[in-house]
């Protein structure tokens, strides 16, 4: 039977129809590849042009369903899961957060102003922009 | 005091960008009325920013040059001295480093010495980020019990994480000014490696 599951990434939530099997997330294929854009082709774990190996498909596969655990485990990716609340968030690989950070080129984000409009950090190219990260915390 | 030095400095090209890493619109818009700003002052509810620019406490200021470098890292450093009596830093001398960059371009390191002086993430505080993003999602649809036992997750992971330790009171109907941030604040904050290049500090933190 499948059900609703939120998965939150990036500060986004999406719904994706799944199953829970003891403590594994088993998320329909076709709900991941639209909700995370993962999907399973020859190459192996694929999002976008960048694909995982897949050594052990049987950990990864079931049916029409992905193990959410072991995507995780295959992308380097470190995954918070409440299997009881069908909820789930992905985060940033540590490797890829390194190399941004040591690459030392400011990610790019884009957020809300207090007035409805949005910023973007790189629409200020060619400016000494001062970072001030607060909280009224 | 950001929205003073925009308007002193602007014309040279320089720009503050604020960012609240609060739970919503509420608590900051008071600070937000009050400065009247004119350059970006934004709201990052989900801490996407934290996570990227790897935060891990109120305030941090990066310094990001003209081609998009970050050429001073995370900084603990504050726009005024109202809060001096607790922190231990002055504004002044940092205020001054700032006047600095913008006229004369001066004070910007250089990328080794940038890298030197970085707060980095590890496995355990990657973790943690997903496990506040999970909690706060959880505490959003009502589900209060599974977000505070998230929470609890993500401080066990980063303790030393006051966006997720600290930021996360308001949300379990903690005070952020009251008795669990005084527990909070004896663990000791996040080490600050730029706190050796910046030399703000006039008294001990007293708290």
């Amino acid at each position: 039977m499948l059900e609703t599951f939120t998965l939150i990434e990036d500060g986004r939530a999406h719904e994706a129809r799944g199953s829970v099997a003891g403590e594994r997330a088993l998320i329909d294929a076709a709900a991941l590849r639209s909700a995370l854009g993962y999907e399973l082709k020859p190459e192996g774990l694929c999002r976008g042009e960048l694909c995982f190996p897949v050594r052990d498909r049987a950990a990864l596969v079931a049916g029409a369903a992905i193990d959410l655990a072991e995507l995780a485990r295959i992308t380097g990716r470190p995954l918070a899961l409440d299997v009881t609340e069908r909820a789930a968030a992905l985060g940033t690989a540590l490797e890829d957060r390194l190399a941004s950070l040591r690459g030392l080129e400011a990610p790019d984000f884009t957020l809300p102003d207090f007035s409805g409009g949005t910023h973007t950090l790189s629409a200020y190219r060619g400016k000494k922009v001062l970072l001030i990260a607060y909280a009224s915390w | 005091m950001w929205q003073a030095l925009y308007e002193e400095l602007g014309a040279f090209g320089f720009v503050p960008i604020t960012v609240a890493l609060d739970r919503n619109a509420d608590g900051p818009r008071p600070f937000v009325e009050n400065a009247k700003p004119t350059h970006p002052s934004l709201l990052d509810t989900e801490h996407v920013l934290a996570e990227r620019f790897h935060i891990v406490n109120v305030p941090t200021l990066i310094w990001i040059d003209e081609r998009g470098a970050i050429v001073r890292p995370q900084d603990n450093q504050f726009g005024t001295d109202t809060f001096t009596k607790f922190h231990g830093k002055a504004s002044g001398p940092y205020l001054d480093l700032v006047r600095a960059w913008a006229r004369e371009g001066k004070g910007a390191l250089a990328p080794d010495d940038v890298r030197k002086h970085q707060q980095l993430p590890n496995a355990a505080s990657q973790l943690a980020r997903a496990e506040r993003a999970l909690a706060w999602q959880l505490h959003r649809v009502g589900r209060s019990a599974a977000a505070e036992r998230h929470f609890q997750r993500a401080a066990e992971l980063a303790p030393k994480d006051w966006t997720i330790r600290r930021g996360s009171m308001p949300i379990l109907g903690q005070n952020p000014f009251g008795p669990e941030f005084f527990e909070l604040a004896k663990q000791g904050p996040a080490e600050f490696p730029m706190d050796a290049v910046t030399k703000t500090r006039i008294a001990p933190r007293a708290i």
